[in-house]
């Protein structure tokens, strides 16, 4: 809670010190960061407000495919939600592989995070190693982990499908649960734990009494960004799926042909459920006492 | 760091520390062992059997690959697919300089000014990630199609010909790459400005700095490395990309991607695809020792 602080101060001594001659000028110029700021947000949210807007778009030509052209507001295609059945087998897969990517990915990580704060030097030889293969997961281009993902199951003769998928996911989500796990540890307190084994308390008990509680923030925004990785994974779906195909990939496959308004109905669903569990992580972050 | 701590402690707690010692010292390995196993198998192998596969020769009609130490095949796909090579490192490095760009005044001023509302703003650069890769680029397409809702207004008013259009052109491709890859350039560009301590910056004020000598002599300099892992996250995957390529572009303008996508799943020739796969791979890795080797391996993770 110091930074906010201390950038606001910061902000009044730039104020005060510059006002000298420029003062005049500098009344308009400190608006013009903060409304570029908002016109890159205005810019980022755009294409989605798009989405959901024509989700609720008639079509009038018969074909059931999506026109940027606005023909009038109907509710037909949240009526109509499951009358495509291949998306909407694609969308429950995804779910699926969401739910399941996020279990293992989430304690996986979180384990990964819990060493990587706690033990440094002579006691956690590999560190290093384990730290630059994770940076190099996080920014190898995706398709190069799909393909090569894609040579291991060919050579090992391995069926694609619902495992091989899950495979995948967790393996590319692991590494963003671990920093974002980790991001969140920071600043925990130790001697907290140290009290409660002076007080006698066995691990398993300091870790679901102390520790698990402290650092639950935290691993909520992994598990929520280990969903959202999961669940919009297009790239190395595509290369290890086989039959199995998960929604990015359904949608992917529909843009040759045009694809249904009832993809929008599902993009909205998958945002409205994202950006509620963000608010709702971030508002537990503010709850956290510090 | 830790030697104090256990001093603190030696005389009252000497006995217990010892009898849970064998525990302590293997903990940092196994919790890491889920993950270290995961990623080995999973991550570590395969760009080393996909090495192999770029070595061996297969059938296309069956699939059967056989190791034949065949490294031409390199200077072969190179050869083949150099322009699709040029223009993935044009589209990816000039949506990348834009989202350099853009988004270094909104991380500065979120670092800066974002008071307690940070974490807020930090959720409304991460929004587009709430919807799937595909629809956002579909959503693009629609916004930059002919009669869109931007060209198309802009033709009715006469501002544009009505022969100008900006899809199946390179520079759709480009603009798709910067709208979907601008988050990975904000967060750790905001990560590197947040972690200027604002102190610096008063001491600049006190020995009469400008606001222009404060940014560029203080405030650059120490976002520097910052700088150079945004460039990274953001360039090395565009540079595989070939989702906006395919939905935006137009068929002058392939990209590497798409190339590997179609060795792998339309040719099934394996051996190609691994090899530019691990070309692709190899200039990451050079992207991040030349980081390492500049500014420091440890600085780098510090910003994901």
């Amino acid at each position: 809670m110091t930074a906010p602080a201390s950038a606001v101060s910061t902000a009044t001594t730039i104020e005060t010190r510059a006002a000298g001659p420029g003062r005049r000028r500098r009344r308009w110029t400190r608006f013009i960061l903060p409304v570029y700021s908002w016109l890159v947000i205005a810019y980022l949210v755009f294409p989605i407000a798009l989405m959901v807007l024509y989700s609720f778009n008639k079509v009038t030509t018969g074909l059931p495919q999506v026109s940027f052209a606005w023909n009038g507001f109907t509710l037909q295609w949240y009526r109509e939600w499951s009358n495509v059945p291949g998306l909407t087998a694609a969308f429950w897969l995804s779910v699926r592989l969401a739910i399941a990517s996020t279990l293992f990915s989430t304690v996986i990580g979180t384990l990964l995070a819990l060493a990587l704060v706690r033990y440094q030097g002579r006691r956690f030889r590999g560190k290093t190693l384990i730290e630059q293969t994770m940076f190099l997961n996080i920014a190898a281009p995706e398709i190069v982990l799909g393909a090569s993902l894609l040579g291991l199951f060919v050579t090992i003769n391995l069926a694609r499908g619902f495992v091989t998928l899950l495979l995948a996911h967790v393996a590319f989500s692991i590494a963003y649960v671990a920093v974002t796990v980790r991001a969140r540890m920071t600043g925990f307190d130790r001697s907290l734990e140290e009290a409660a084994a002076d007080l006698g308390a066995n691990s398993w008990v300091i870790f679901r009494k102390i520790t698990f509680p402290l650092i639950r923030p935290g691993i909520l925004a992994g598990a929520l960004m280990a969903f959202a990785l999961s669940i919009d994974d297009f790239v190395t779906s595509n290369f290890v799926s086989g039959a199995a195909t998960p929604f990015p990939v359904w949608v992917y496959g529909a843009t040759r042909i045009g694809i249904p308004p009832q993809v929008f109905v599902f993009g909205t669903a998958i945002f409205t459920v994202g950006i509620l569990c963000a608010i709702a992580s971030v508002i537990i972050g503010w709850r956290k006492p510090t | 760091m830790e030697q104090p701590v256990r001093a603190d402690h030696a005389g009252q707690l000497a006995p217990r520390r010892r009898r849970v010692r064998p525990g302590k010292v293997l903990a940092p390995y196994l919790l890491s062992l889920p993950a270290g196993l995961w990623l080995l198998i999973l991550f570590l192998i395969p760009l080393v059997v996909m090495l192999s596969l770029s070595l061996q020769s297969c059938n296309p009609a069956t699939g059967a690959c056989v190791m034949t130490w065949h490294w031409a095949e390199f200077g072969q796909q190179l050869s083949l697919y150099h322009t699709q090579f040029i223009t993935s490192i044009w589209f990816a490095g000039a949506a990348t300089l834009i989202c350099l760009v853009v988004s270094f005044p909104i991380a500065y001023w979120i670092a800066f000014y974002g008071g307690n509302r940070k974490n807020f703003f930090l959720l409304m650069l991460l929004v587009p990630f709430f919807v799937s890769f595909v629809i956002r680029t579909v959503v693009w397409q629609f916004i930059l199609s002919d009669q869109g809702i931007i060209l198309g207004a802009l033709k009715n008013v006469g501002l544009l010909p009505q022969s100008f259009h900006v899809l199946s052109t390179g520079y759709a491709v480009v603009a798709g790459l910067a709208y979907n890859y601008l988050p990975f350039t904000a967060l750790p560009l905001y990560v590197a400005i947040e972690r200027i301590d604002k102190r610096v910056l008063d001491a600049a004020y006190d020995l009469y700095a400008t606001r222009r000598q404060a940014f560029l002599r203080v405030i650059l300099p120490l976002t520097i490395p910052g700088l150079f892992a945004a460039f990274l996250l953001t360039f090395i995957p565009a540079l595989g990309d070939y989702v906006n390529q395919q939905i935006l572009g137009g068929t002058g303008d392939t990209m590497i991607g798409t190339v590997i996508q179609n060795s792998f799943l339309v040719t099934l020739d394996y051996a190609g695809g691994s090899a530019l796969s691990t070309v692709l791979m190899a200039v990451a890795l050079i992207g991040i020792f030349a980081y390492a080797r500049i500014l420091g391996s440890r600085t780098i993770e510090e910003y994901l």
